[in-house]
C-alpha cells in the first residue's frame, strides 16, 4: 500500500496543478477509475511465471504491427502493377523504409509465435475451465481472427507465394457445395486472384480485420478482468481474501506486473531486433524466397505452401485425399480447439496436479503440433501425405483422450476406447487403400498403435499413472 | 528453470527446420560471399554492368545508392558504370528493349535486383560456371543447374568452355537414363579457374547486396539496439527485484 502513497505523493509534489488536472479529468471522465479497476487495483495472482508474459507481448505485437502498418500503408500502392515495385521502393528509397517494413513481416510472424505460446499456457495450466471458458472463446476469435489478418495481409507484397497461396487459399471456399463457385467469385472478385483481390485484401487488412482484432482484444481483456486472472497452479485466489475482500495471494497488476512485464517485454525484443536486423527473411521461414519474384498468373510455383504459422493446418489438410474431407478436417482442428472446455472437464486445472499420463499427452500435443507445422512445410509427396495423415490422428486423438481424462475410468472403458478408437483408424485406412503405399500405410499404422497403447491401454493396467495429486489450499510461491 | 528451457526449444525449434528441409537436385557450391568487402563489390559492380547489364536490369536500384554504399563519386559513377548516360539518381534499367528480348530469347530475361533473394547466393555462384557445351541448345550451351535455361554463356571468355560428362544409369526395367557427373575444360579462357571464381564470387557477391542493400548497416544497427536493450535489460531487472522484495 506504501506504493500508492508515494504515487500519490509524486503527484502532488509537482506544484499540485496535476493533482487538479487530475480532478478536473476525473469529474469529467473516469480517468482513475479506469486506471485503479483494470490496473493499480486489479489483483493478480502472485505467482505467475514465464508463460504469463505472452499476453502483454501479444498486446506489444499488435501495437507495433498497427503502427508499422499505418506506416506501410502511406507508402504502398495496392494494386496488381505497382504492389511488388511499391514495396521495393519502400525497401530502399523511403526513409527507415526496410526497418519500417521488417519490423511489421517479422513481428507478424513473432505474433503468431507469442499467440502460440500464449494458447499453450492456457492449455497446460486449464486457463479454459470454468469460469474462463469465454475469455477462451475470445481468445480463440482472436486467433482466427488473426489467421484472417495474416492471410490477406500475405497477398499484398505481390509476390509469387503470395499470388499462389491466395489462389489456393482462395479455392479451398470452392468445394463447398452448391454455393462454393460463387462464394469463391465474390471472395476474389474475379475468376482467379486479381488486382481486384488485390483492393479488397487491403482493404480488409487495414481497416476490417484489424478493427474486428482490437474489439476482441477488448472483449478478451473484459472477460479476463472479470473472472481473474488463472495461475500455474490452477487455484482460484479469490476464494482466500482477506478482510478487506483483496485476494491474499492477489497483488495489484501495477506496478507488480507492469514492471515484471517490462523486463519480459526487453529480453522479447531483444530477440527481436536479432530477427528484425540480423536474418528478417530468417532463412526463407519468414520471408520466402518465392515471395521475391513478383506473382505471375501464368507461372505456377514448383511448391505452393503457406507460412509456417499456418504449417499444422496446411499438413492436415494436404494429408487427406479428399479435397471436401481436408477441409472438413482441418476446420474441425480449429473447432475443437474452441470447445476444449466442454471436452477436458477434469476439475483439476492446472498440469502441475494432473496425472502423469495427462502431462505427458500436452507434451505430445506440442510436439505434435510442431511436426505437423514441419511437416506443412515440405513437399507434397505421398510419403509426408502418409505421415501427415497419421500425426494428424494424434493431433485429434489429443482431444479424445482429454475427454477420456475427465474422470477415473474403468478398465473396461479404457480397453473399449482403445478397440474403438484404433477401429475408426483402420477404417479410415481401408477406405482410402492404396495399394503402392501398403507397407507404408501399415507400417505408419503403428504410430496411432503405439499412441494409443501408452495413452488407453496403459492406464487401464496402471490406474495410477491416472490419478492426480492433491492440489493445495493457496498458490506456492517461491 | 526447466520450463524456460523448454519454451526456448519450442520458441527455436521451427527455425532450425528449414536447414533439415533442403533438398536440391545438383550440389551447389558455397558462394563464400563477403558484403562487407567493399572491393569485390565495387569489381563486382563492374562485372554486373559490363556482362549482365546488356541484357538484365535491376530497376529498383539506383546508381547513386550504389556509389553512396560503395563508396564510388558522382564521376566514378558515370565513367565507370554509366555507359549510356543518364542521371546517377536513375535505376539501373538495361538498355535491351524487352520487346526484342523476347523475341531473341523466347522470354525476357528476368530483372536481377532480388536474384540473390530468391534464388539464394550459391544457387548464382554455381549457376555461372555451370555452362557446358550443348550443340541441341540454340544458344550451344546448356547449363547443370538451370537446365535449358535461356540464357548463354556470357561469361565464356573469361571461363573458357567445358563440356559434360555423364554417367548412364539403368533402371530395373533396362531402360537408361543420364546423370550428370562433372564438368571437363574443353578450352581454357582468359582467366585460370581460381581466377574466374573470383570474378563469379565479386558478381554474386554484388547481386547479393542489391537484394537487401541495407543488410550491412542494419547489423551495425542492430548491435547497438541490442546492447541498449542489454543495459536497459539490467536496470528493469534491478528495478523488478527492488519492488517485488515486499512480495513472500
Amino acid at each position: 500500500m506504501s506504493n500508492e502513497t508515494q504515487k500519490r505523493d509524486f503527484i502532488d509534489v509537482t506544484g499540485g496543478w496535476l493533482h487538479q488536472l487530475r480532478g478536473w479529468i476525473d469529474a469529467r471522465f473516469p480517468m482513475s477509475k479506469l486506471w485503479n479497476e483494470q490496473v493499480a487495483q486489479y489483483y493478480a495472482p502472485k505467482n505467475f511465471n514465464f508463460w504469463y508474459f505472452f499476453g502483454s507481448i501479444a498486446l506489444l505485437i499488435l501495437v507495433n504491427q498497427i503502427v508499422t502498418g499505418i506506416f506501410l500503408a502511406m507508402n504502398y500502392q495496392p494494386s496488381a502493377t505497382e504492389a511488388f515495385a511499391s514495396v521495393q521502393y519502400i525497401m530502399r528509397d523511403v526513409n527507415w523504409g526496410w526497418l519500417i517494413r521488417y519490423l511489421h513481416s517479422v513481428g507478424a510472424s513473432l505474433f503468431f509465435v507469442v499467440v502460440y505460446l500464449h494458447m499453450f499456457r492456457g492449455v497446460i495450466y486449464g486457463s479454459y475451465k470454468k469460469p474462463r471458458e469465454l475469455l477462451w472463446i475470445f481468445g480463440m476469435l482472436i486467433y482466427v481472427a488473426l489467421m484472417a489478418e495474416a492471410f490477406m495481409g500475405y497477398l499484398l507484397p505481390w509476390g509469387q507465394m503470395s499470388y499462389w497461396g491466395a489462389q489456393v487459399i482462395t479455392s479451398l471456399f470452392g468445394v463447398i457445395p452448391g454455393v462454393g463457385n460463387s462464394l469463391m467469385q465474390w471472395l476474389r472478385g474475379d475468376y482467379a486472384v486479381s488486382g481486384i483481390t488485390l483492393n479488397r485484401f487491403f482493404a480488409l487488412h487495414i481497416v476490417a480485420v484489424p478493427l474486428v482484432l482490437i474489439g476482441l482484444v477488448l472483449f478478451h481483456l473484459m472477460a479476463l478482468h472479470e473472472v481473474g486472472s488463472n495461475n500455474p497452479d490452477g487455484i482460484e485466489i479469490k476464494q482466500h481474501k482477506g478482510p478487506d475482500g483483496i485476494p491474499l495471494d492477489g497483488i495489484p497488476f501495477h506496478p507488480y506486473y507492469t514492471i515484471k512485464d517490462i523486463v519480459g517485454v526487453t529480453v522479447f525484443l531483444a530477440i527481436f531486433a536479432a530477427i528484425v536486423f540480423f536474418s528478417p527473411g530468417l532463412h526463407g521461414l519468414f520471408l520466402e524466397p518465392a515471395n521475391f519474384e513478383p506473382a505471375n498468373p501464368l507461372k505456377t510455383p514448383q511448391d505452393i505452401h503457406p507460412l509456417w504459422y499456418f504449417g499444422p493446418f496446411y499438413a492436415i489438410l494436404r494429408s487427406i485425399p479428399n479435397k471436401a474431407l481436408g477441409i472438413s478436417a482441418m476446420g474441425l482442428a480449429i473447432v475443437l480447439l474452441f470447445l476444449l472446455p466442454w471436452i477436458d472437464r477434469n476439475p483439476v486445472k492446472s498440469i502441475r496436479y494432473r496425472g502423469a499420463l495427462y502431462r505427458a499427452l500436452v507434451g505430445a500435443f506440442a510436439l505434435t503440433f510442431i511436426v505437423l507445422g514441419y511437416i506443412g512445410m515440405q513437399k507434397a509427396t505421398l510419403f509426408w501425405a502418409e505421415i501427415g495423415q497419421r500425426v494428424q490422428e494424434l493431433y485429434f486423438l489429443f482431444f479424445v483422450l482429454s475427454w477420456v481424462y475427465t474422470r477415473p475410468r474403468s478398465r473396461g472403458f479404457l480397453v473399449g476406447t482403445f478397440l474403438a478408437v484404433m477401429a475408426v483408424i483402420t477404417l479410415f485406412d481401408w477406405l482410402a487403400w492404396d495399394p503402392g503405399i501398403a507397407r507404408l500405410k501399415m507400417v505408419s499404422w503403428l504410430i496411432p498403435g503405439v499412441y494409443c497403447v501408452i495413452f488407453l491401454l496403459l492406464p487401464a493396467y496402471f490406474g495410477k499413472l491416472l490419478e492426480p495429486k492433491p492440489v493445495p489450499e493457496r498458490v506456492r510461491f517461491k | 528453470m526447466r520450463k524456460l528451457l523448454c519454451a526456448l526449444v519450442l520458441l527455436l525449434l521451427p527455425l532450425s527446420l528449414p536447414a533439415l528441409a533442403q533438398d536440391e537436385g545438383v550440389t551447389l557450391q558455397h558462394a563464400n560471399i563477403n558484403l562487407s568487402n567493399t572491393a569485390s563489390l565495387q569489381r563486382g559492380a563492374k562485372f554486373f554492368v559490363n556482362y549482365c547489364m546488356g541484357c538484365h536490369s535491376a530497376r529498383y536500384v539506383r546508381y547513386n545508392r550504389v556509389g553512396k554504399d560503395l563508396g564510388l563519386t558522382d564521376v566514378q559513377l558515370e565513367s565507370y558504370l554509366m555507359f549510356a548516360g543518364g542521371k546517377t539518381s536513375d535505376t539501373m534499367v538495361s538498355a535491351m528493349p524487352q520487346a526484342d528480348a523476347k523475341k531473341w530469347f523466347g522470354i525476357p530475361p528476368p530483372d536481377l535486383s532480388l536474384e540473390a533473394d530468391s534464388r539464394g547466393t550459391d544457387w548464382i555462384y554455381t549457376y555461372l560456371k555451370s555452362f557446358y557445351l550443348d550443340p541441341k541448345s540454340a544458344t550451344g550451351v546448356n547449363n547443370v543447374v538451370f537446365p535449358h535455361t535461356a540464357m548463354p554463356q556470357v561469361l565464356w571468355e573469361l571461363q573458357g568452355t567445358q563440356k559434360a560428362i555423364f554417367t548412364t544409369v539403368k533402371n530395373p526395367d533396362g531402360s537408361t537414363y543420364e546423370v550428370f557427373n562433372r564438368l571437363e575444360p574443353v578450352t581454357p579462357g582468359k582467366l585460370t579457374p581460381g581466377q574466374f571464381d573470383k570474378v563469379d564470387r565479386d558478381i554474386t557477391n554484388f547481386l547479393a547486396y542489391m537484394s537487401d542493400p541495407i543488410a550491412l548497416k542494419s547489423r551495425d544497427l542492430g548491435l547497438r539496439v541490442i546492447g541498449f536493450l542489454i543495459v536497459f535489460f539490467i536496470f528493469a531487472y534491478l528495478l523488478k527485484r527492488e519492488i517485488w522484495k515486499k512480495i513472500h
